[in-house]
């Protein structure tokens, strides 16, 4: 049964010290308020798994939530590197972090296994690459009908995903436009999952446009209306990246003393994405706010 | 006629795309590149990031691949389980841009690690959708700095294989295709028969001696080595003015 709930009640009851928990999105609607949410609470021990790690993954590995990290990309999408991540990695501060390492597709695949109930998927990857030598979870496999191979990977099957979407009804029927990433197979690979989106809408909505249907409400435990959840990557059609907040974690970041003040000030100190938004102000989001470019409407008639 | 090393670089990559070619853009030198191409001699190139847009065409450089500015007005947008399945991995697309910190005499490319797997000196982001384009697009392209750091005998790690031990270790593995051209701020390398870099053209302020010096083993020359042809008016004109006009990517503001 999904339960419509704040995105505090959401973390609280979903998710727990030690879970493998994915924060979906591929540079787009990425769950940041879920995240500064995980943050608050205090979790810890916790395997953050995304194919792409980015400013979010550094600001709660920066607050010492993680013990792990499996992924294929790790980086400040066209900024750089994530320094709290590589401190880690480098380094041991704040904690040691483990890493478990794929390419996109492997990561991909990964997931597909977990989503499909499988024991493994196969893919023609990392060939000729080192990486399959430092994760056990890739394989070589011989194909049983020829003489060809391919690898295969073990499924990844989160604790916990969060997905964000544009729209969803109080059922957690959701509607997502624009980059579609890996939101889908990470949802349907997991046991427990948060979506959470920028408003809340009526079934109609969702049942006059199905093929825009990203997942239906029997795969969401928690539904979360968090407007502004993304900031400050973007939600396409509602704003677009805020590139001055990227630019800048690369310079916080790379100072111990500087991520801790701002994590009081944006993430400790607020109480909940509302009063982030508040915080943040009008005029800049106004800013990021798109001029609309509605897509041509279709007729899917009445049979 | 003066430009940077930089618009060099992006109007020689611009170059080695084709009209009928599909492609798989990467974020800043890369993209400049295609969208060069496509407003010049390659109208019809086709452009398909990372991030799944199929037929992307940006008004504006895009911030990362996950721009709304590629979703929009793109053809398709797919989700990842179908771009890597059946767009790159059944070799729907013909070149692919890499980059990394260490490129090799075979082509090999590492972003992973500096120094030692397990006990890094430097950790870099990993492969993201490296090695697959490495290994499933027909020809990769490389756009980077010439230096002797980057350009090491043999990579610390391989994130995305080129010829692997040379043409005959790629083809053992299975693997069609591999890298075309290097293009650096001082040459455009290519790859031999027995697939080893060696520099094709030397750029106009370029010598041979710049070249030696900031490659990591005794890099061969063409016999007929030749001079990177000049970037022409339009070319400038169409990165100055449409794509890159802070200069954020080709250096100007520097």
């Amino acid at each position: 049964m999904t339960n419509v709930t704040t995105m505090a009640d959401a973390v609280s009851d979903g998710v727990a010290d030690g879970d493998q928990v994915y924060l979906a999105g591929f540079t787009h609607l990425i769950p940041f308020a879920a995240g500064h949410e995980m943050i608050r609470q205090g979790l810890r021990d916790l395997d953050l798994v995304r194919a792409t790690p980015d400013l979010i993954y550094d600001q709660m590995i920066a607050a010492g939530c993680a013990s792990k990290v499996t992924f294929s990309w790790a980086g400040n999408p066209g900024v750089g590197s994530l320094p709290a991540f590589r401190r880690a990695a480098e380094e041991s501060v704040p904690t040691e972090i483990e890493l478990e390492e794929y390419t996109h597709f492997g990561m991909i695949a990964a997931l597909q296994a977990g989503a499909s109930n499988l024991p493994f998927a196969p893919l023609r990857g990392f060939i000729g690459s080192d990486l399959p030598e430092h994760n056990e979870n890739i394989a070589r496999v011989e194909s049983p009908f020829d003489d060809d191979y391919v690898y295969a990977v073990a499924p990844i099957e989160p604790d916990v995903t969060v997905v964000r979407a544009q729209r969803a009804d109080e059922s957690g029927n959701a509607h997502l436009w624009g980059i579609q990433g890996e939101q889908k197979i990470a949802a349907l690979a997991a046991d427990t999952v948060i979506l959470t989106v920028e408003e809340l809408c009526s079934e109609e909505t969702i049942r006059s446009d199905p093929n825009r249907t990203l997942l239906t409400g029997d795969d969401v435990d928690y539904v979360v209306e968090d407007p502004y959840g993304s900031h400050p990557s973007y939600a396409q059609g509602y704003y677009g990246r805020d590139n001055e907040a990227y630019i800048e974690w690369a310079e916080i970041a790379s100072d111990v003393d500087r991520v801790e003040a701002w994590l009081d000030e944006w993430v400790y100190d607020v109480d909940d994405r509302r009063e982030y938004v508040e915080k943040l102000g009008a005029s800049q989001l106004l800013e990021l706010e798109p001029e609309s470019d509605f897509a041509t409407p279709v007729d899917m008639g009445r049979y | 006629m003066t430009y940077t090393n930089s618009e060099l670089m992006v109007v020689s990559a611009a170059r080695e795309l084709t009209d009928d070619d599909s492609v798989l853009v990467g974020i800043g030198m890369p993209n400049l590149a295609c969208n060069v191409a496509k407003r010049t001699h390659a109208p019809g190139l086709q452009m398909t990031y990372e991030s799944g847009t199929i037929g992307s065409n940006p008004e504006s450089p895009p911030l990362s691949i996950g721009d709304p500015g590629l979703a929009s007005g793109a053809l398709s947008i797919e989700p990842m389980t179908n771009s890597f399945n059946y767009y790159l991995q059944a070799n729907r697309l013909d070149v692919g841009f890499l980059g990394g910190a260490q490129i090799d005499k075979h082509g090999n490319i590492n972003s992973t690690v500096i120094g030692d797997y397990d006990d890094p000196i430097v950790r870099l982001p990993g492969s993201g959708g490296a090695c697959e384009i490495a290994c499933h697009v027909d020809r990769t392209l490389v756009v980077t700095p010439h230096s002797e750091r980057r350009f090491p005998e043999e990579v610390d790690f391989i994130t995305s294989p080129g010829f692997v031990g040379g043409r005959e270790g790629r083809r053992e593995l299975g693997l069609e295709g591999g890298p075309e051209a290097i293009i650096t701020d001082l040459a455009v390398c290519r790859f031999d028969e027995a697939g080893e870099m060696y520099v094709d053209s030397l750029h106009p302020e370029a010598t041979r001696e710049e070249v030696r010096e900031n490659t990591g083993w005794e890099i061969a020359f063409a016999d007929d080595v030749k001079t990177t042809p000049e970037p022409d008016e339009e070319e400038l004109r169409i990165i100055r003015e449409d794509l890159d006009p802070d200069g954020q990517y080709t250096g100007r503001s520097e």
